[in-house]
């Protein structure tokens, strides 16, 4: 399977997402520059962390607008799997893949803590390797990381089944306390309408290793995989 | 010459965390009768052409493509001639 991660000016997750895909899983990895428009026959594109454009007048507002996303969107109308890690969460967000927006967290403070997620779904490509419910342990590391949608798009994501990962405590329990960030709904990332897009705020990249103190992450990789 | 000034600012309902820092202060700086700080962005624009129409459709062009996002922010703007 080959990989695209698109690298943005500021991005600084992608060659973690790199490393992860091509050492430990053994795929086809390409880096895109964002001033490119040719995905190179990817089967799969990555959106990665890090910092756009330094996240000026809003996080992934400017960069949406790189060429390469033109052919990113394109790629997504065609069912074809499309993942936004953090501020790649934030681009998606910002040119419409994914209903929404992230804002400023609530504390008003970068984050960068490691936090449990609640597995919302079983059949998406991107959990197959899960179990619905089961936690996982993924680092965080953003300021602009709280989601919000207006009441009529929150209850669509909502009963549509579109929540992918909610932020909770080691109990599983999601509500405000185990909130990090101040997320409507304790979300953590979210599926476009086909369920070909996820975008989120964790980083599985960075919990795919024991050494790293999780390897929790890898298995969204191994169903995105298994599924291709 | 025309130009154009924009503000752009977080619409009712949305958590503004930095104007709540900043009413917070309030209290500690001797200032009274301000009830709530709100925060927001400005912009300004300057334009190559002097045609007052083709300045105000640019100017909401750009508010609704880039300087604003609409699921969270509103936006008003005054075209000036000087």
């Amino acid at each position: 399977m080959k990989i695209g991660i698109v690298v943005f000016p500021g991005s600084n997750c992608e060659l973690d997402t790199q490393h992860v895909l091509k050492n430990l899983l053994g795929q086809d990895v390409i880096m895109l520059w964002h001033e490119q428009r040719d995905l190179e026959g990817s089967d799969v594109v990555i959106l990665p962390g890090g910092f756009s454009y330094g996240d000026y007048l809003r996080t992934g507002a400017i960069a949406r607008f790189s060429p390469i996303m033109e052919s990113v969107i394109e790629f997504a109308a065609k069912g074809k799997p499309l993942i936004g890690i953090c501020n790649g969460f934030q681009i998606l967000l910002e040119c419409g893949l994914l209903p929404g927006a992230l804002v400023t967290n609530g504390s008003l403070k970068f984050i960068s803590d490691n936090v449990i997620i609640r597995v919302e779904t079983e059949s998406s490509i991107y959990t197959s390797k899960y179990e619905k419910s089961q936690l996982l342990k993924m680092p965080i590391a953003h300021i602009g990381g709280s989601f919000f949608a207006d009441d009529d798009t929150l209850e669509e994501i909502e009963s549509d089944g579109r929540v992918a990962f909610r932020y909770c405590d080691a109990k599983g329990n999601a509500n405000s306390k185990s909130n990090p960030n101040a997320s409507l709904g304790n979300i953590a990332g979210i599926y476009n309408k086909e369920g070909n897009v996820l975008g989120l705020m964790p980083h599985p990249e960075r919990a795919s290793e024991s050494l790293l103190g999780s390897t929790d992450g890898l298995g969204l990789f191994e169903s995105l995989i298994s599924f291709n | 010459m025309i130009r154009a000034e924009v503000i752009v600012t977080l619409k009712d309902g949305i958590l503004d965390p930095q104007g709540k820092t900043i009413t917070g202060a309030l209290g500690g700086i001797g200032i009274e009768g301000i009830k709530e700080i709100g925060t927001g962005k400005y912009f300004h624009l300057r334009f190559n052409t002097n045609n007052l129409e083709k300045a105000r459709s640019s100017t909401e062009a750009v508010c609704e493509k880039l300087l604003s996002n609409p699921v969270i922010e509103k936006y008003t703007y005054k075209i000036i001639e000087e």
